[in-house]
């Protein structure tokens, strides 16, 4: 007696048939679109992006209808839009990564890290002048901005997650609708606060107070989620050996959290590090080094990109301000590659 | 060698009360200090805009959010003779920019949080998604240069197709033909700006969609249309709208974006193709570098605007999202 074993079978997954009709209904579409942009009136990218677009829901609706009905050619239609949608919404990351790097390796040469802007114009050669200020601005005002904002955002974490007292429910909101605060709304409240009647003065703190009121709200939030994360027999553990409240989060909590909350700093860096309204009110944004943050304006590289697009107009000019954001950009990829990598390790 | 007995220590009985210690208090309050950061800086901006701006909200009384004059006029001593401030022009171009981006963000943001939680799986779903994030993450700065030097020829482009096929709608229309720089390009970035945000809130929405619904909808031979319809969207309807609310509020208060792309003129302008228009942020930002004590003022007054403003809106997508988000009927 021969056994008969049985192949799994997976009825409901798409046959090698359906992959190729699908296939071959996105060459068709590309077929009718390019047709239609030689023939009709249509034409440019955006003819044929059109024609792409009905071609395609046409050809699907038609097919599955034929194939199996109504319904299920309504929800090919469905299947249509949101790969489309999806489409559109990378279309544009692809392009901006793009156009930074094409245009902004112009900007880069090695003295960039080593010179400031104070002997130069923007419409030098690209070789005179660097961006040393900017950094060193940049890093000194987000620098201070995270010595004050870690505290506080994390303080206000653990009230959400620790106290869990009565006002929580407010105190998220109010987090919440921080983070929306416009941000050159909180360049005039530092304006309004404290350069016209204490300071009288443009400076790098300012920037970094102006920065704060940003970052609050991101590294709170994050700190949040990542706090929720911990798992509660870690607190009841903590308590059960005898540690006060104080001493289990101090002592348990925390370091469980440890890499959730660097998470949270490099967020919050991530957040601020390109915001340029308030600094273009508070910091006053010099081309000269200055690694005094209490006196005198400070550059930053959002103020330098800024400057070079604006007073500039030659070619220049636009390297360096694509060079700048070029710079700028590969820190936020750098921060954002490591927020990925420690929030995807294991908590705890 | 003799073992000496261990003397028997008693400790006390230790007196059981539920009070915290004293560490614990300080640590209490400690951290309820810093939890109310948020109000008490929220409170100051308020109360310090209120201060520099309050007496020219008194003098322009309700003509500051109506009227669509901003003027300073100063006589041979450089004192101030006459000045007129509203904020009536912006605040149209604010709504206008703002609300092109939630009509052509919304739907897309909503489209592809349906494709990431719905049809995307393993590796593609992962990249999509942290591509999302990260776009999430870029200056405003980067999308406002981006926006003026690649986005603007194509999107003049689809402007003027619109005109010549729209023209007769009123909003189409334009009075000379200057596509560049216009409201509609600026929302059209705005909405680029604001997908990556409402796609993620749409997304963590939809996954919150009960598992057994969902289950129960394809049992009984749902597509997956029809389970979306049945399903995810009247479960989820309320945190989309608090999503988009959230995009609104940050469309609205943009300012390094809007006031790259557009041609900030102050003028009332309804006609979205019009390369004229402005925001409230980049009013700001406009008069800032000329602006007298007094002009200052009158900007602050329109920072408390902008700040209520957003305030408001932030206020109705909490609402909505804590409310009525994930919670179906």
């Amino acid at each position: 007696m021969n056994k008969v074993i049985p192949t799994p079978m997976k009825p409901w997954q798409p046959s090698a048939l359906d992959k190729l009709e699908d296939l071959l209904l996105i060459v068709a579409a590309f077929g009718v679109a390019g047709a239609s942009v030689k023939f009709t009136g249509l034409n440019g990218k955006l003819g044929f992006f059109f024609s792409l677009f009905f071609a395609l829901l046409i050809l699907n609706f038609g097919f599955h209808y034929l194939k199996r009905g109504t319904a299920a050619a309504k929800d090919s239609l469905l299947q249509v839009l949101t790969v489309m949608a999806i489409v559109i919404t990378c279309i544009p990351i692809v392009s901006i990564v793009g156009t930074v790097v094409s245009k902004g390796y112009k900007g880069l040469h090695w003295g960039i890290l080593t010179k400031d802007m104070a002997l130069a114009s923007v419409n030098d050669p690209i070789a005179n002048g660097g961006l040393l200020h900017a950094l060193v601005g940049t890093i000194l005002m987000v620098g201070g901005a995270l010595i004050i904002s870690f505290p506080i955002g994390v303080l206000t974490a653990l009230y959400l997650t620790e106290i869990r007292g009565p006002l929580a429910r407010p105190i998220k909101f109010l987090v919440q609708a921080m983070s929306g605060v416009p941000s050159i709304v909180a360049g005039l409240f530092i304006l309004s606060s404290l350069i016209y009647p204490v300071t009288k003065e443009l400076s790098g703190l300012m920037g970094s107070l102006a920065l704060t009121i940003l970052m609050i709200p991101t590294i709170a939030r994050t700190s949040e989620e990542m706090l929720h994360l911990i798992p509660n027999e870690l607190r009841e553990a903590g308590v059960a050996l005898g540690g006060t409240q104080w001493r289990t989060v101090a002592g348990v909590v925390l370091p469980a959290a440890k890499s959730g909350l660097v998470t949270a700093i490099i967020l919050g860096i991530a957040r601020i590090i390109g915001e340029t309204a308030p600094l273009l009110l508070v910091s006053g944004g010099g081309d000269a080094l200055n690694v005094n943050p209490t006196q005198g304006a400070m550059g930053s590289l959002p103020y330098y990109i800024w400057k070079s697009f604006l007073t500039g107009g030659t070619p220049e000019a636009f390297a360096r301000a694509w060079g700048g954001m070029l710079v700028l950009l590969s820190f936020i990829f750098i921060l954002f590659g490591l927020a990925r990598y420690l929030s995807g390790r294991k908590v705890g | 060698m003799s073992i000496v007995a261990p003397v028997k220590v008693i400790p006390e009985a230790r007196e059981i009360t539920t009070k915290p210690r004293l560490s614990d208090q300080v640590f209490r309050i400690i951290v309820t200090i810093g939890g109310m950061a948020s109000l008490v800086i929220l409170g100051l901006i308020a109360l310090f805009l209120s201060i520099k701006g309050g007496h020219i909200l008194l003098e322009e009384k309700f003509g500051f959010i109506t009227g669509s004059a901003w003027e300073v006029i100063t006589d041979e001593s450089g004192t101030i003779s006459q000045s007129k401030f509203g904020i009536g022009a912006m605040l149209i171009g604010t709504t206008l920019s703002a609300v092109i981006a939630i009509l052509v963000g919304v739907p897309i943001s909503v489209l592809s949080a349906l494709y990431l939680t719905f049809y995307a799986n393993g590796r593609v779903k992962t990249f999509l998604i942290s591509v999302i994030d990260l776009m999430a993450a870029f200056p405003s700065l980067l999308f406002g240069f981006w926006g003026f030097f690649v986005f603007m020829s194509s999107a003049e482009y689809w402007a003027k197709l619109i005109n010549k096929y729209f023209g007769f709608i009123p909003i189409f229309d334009v009075p000379t033909p200057i596509f560049e720089r216009s409201p509609f390009i600026a929302g059209l970035v705005l909405a680029i700006m604001i997908i990556p945000i409402v796609t993620s809130i749409s997304r963590e929405i939809f996954d919150q969609t009960p598992l057994d619904r969902v289950q129960a909808a394809y049992a009984l031979g749902a597509t997956k249309l029809a389970m979306i319809n049945a399903v995810v969207i009247p479960y989820g309807r309320g945190g989309i709208v608090g999503g988009a609310m959230l995009g609104l509020g940050r469309a609205m208060g943009e300012t390094v974006a809007v006031y790259t792309v557009l041609n900030v003129v102050y003028q009332v302008n309804w006609q979205v193709l019009f390369g004229a228009g402005g925001n409230v942020a980049s009013l700001i930002l406009l008069k800032f570098g000329e602006a007298g004590p007094y002009e200052v003022d009158a900007l602050m007054a329109a920072g408390l605007i902008l700040f209520l403003l957003t305030l408001m809106v932030n206020a109705i997508a909490d609402v909505l999202i804590n409310r009525f988000g994930g919670k179906g009927k």
